[in-house]
């Protein structure tokens, strides 16, 4: 194990502990910047470049700043005084427990600790680009697909719905002049 | 080097956190952002067997870890809208608070 390795495994899971333990939710956002932001150190560590930086632009630039507005919108930010965890939360922790448990006893009960590990490949980001291009294009263009979706989906959930104007639109949809002057009256 | 090994276990310690963290926060938000760690788990896997598998030209590894990417940030816009209209419908994001469907 080097001693970048070392460092980064260490960042990120100190900013994953603190972003799920801290009681100060916009505290717990910075901590999750800090731990994305250093496993996309490991895959630049990994040789993965592209991967590395796409993980800062939507990870740390976008998915951060979504959960910071979604903090702020709903009054979150504040720190109460009510418990942080759920009335169940050692059977939480316990079912984490075991998971990591399973998982680590796997990982060192295969074959990987004697894998040695390969040349580092020449990956261009051209090479990328054409593979998205070519063998992965029908993924590319669902996923394309997917984020329009979810974009439009995500947009209609979160707009604020006024019930009176939407059936108003809806019944009187001849008379929006009517409608224009009666606001037009209003202080 | 480092070894593979040594990644898998970063990435088990960083799936059990988010786990954790999934299953005990009250806060909505707080789940979510579990949720994303537990994905960013399984996305440092797939780099790292990509990185050490016998073919790490094809490049199968990296493209997936792009469209996981992409669906998890679908993911996080829809679970956050949703997070704010049930919060404008309750008046709280925290999940033991939401119970209007408990039989």
């Amino acid at each position: 194990m080097t001693a970048p390795f070392a460092i980064l495994a260490v960042l990120t899971i100190a900013g994953a502990v603190a972003a799920m333990g801290l009681r100060h939710l916009v505290h717990c956002a910075l901590a999750l910047v800090v731990a994305l932001a250093s496993l996309a150190a490991v895959y630049l560590q990994l040789d993965a470049q592209f991967v590395g930086f796409a993980q800062i632009l939507v990870y740390v630039g976008a998915v951060a700043i979504l959960i910071v507005f979604a903090i702020l919108l709903t009054r979150s930010g504040e720190a109460g005084t009510q418990p942080i965890a759920s009335p169940s939360w050692a059977a939480g922790i316990g079912v984490a427990t075991v998971v990591f448990a399973v998982i680590t006893g796997c990982v060192l009960a295969s074959g990987f600790t004697q894998r040695e590990s390969p040349a580092a490949p020449d990956v261009a980001t051209r090479l990328i680009g054409e593979a998205l291009m070519t063998q992965f294009v029908l993924p590319l263009e669902v996923v394309g697909l997917l984020l329009t979706v979810a974009l439009i989906g995500g947009v209609i959930i979160a707009m604020r719905e006024r019930k009176s104007e939407v059936t108003a639109a809806l019944g009187e949809a001849g008379s929006i002049g009517k409608r224009q002057s009666a606001n037009g009256n209003l202080p | 080097m480092t070894p593979l090994v040594a990644y898998l276990l970063l990435s088990a310690i960083l799936f059990a956190i988010g786990l954790a963290g999934a299953l005990t926060r009250r806060n909505a938000i707080l789940v979510l952002v579990g949720i994303e760690l537990m994905l960013n788990a399984a996305n440092l896997n797939f780099i790292a067997f990509w990185r050490f598998g016998p073919n790490p030209q094809a490049l199968t590894g990296v493209l997936f870890v792009l469209f996981s990417i992409a669906v998890a940030a679908a993911e996080a816009a829809v679970g956050l809208a949703l997070i704010i209209a049930i919060y404008r419908q309750y008046r709280t994001t925290h999940v033991d608070q939401i119970n209007g469907m408990k039989g």
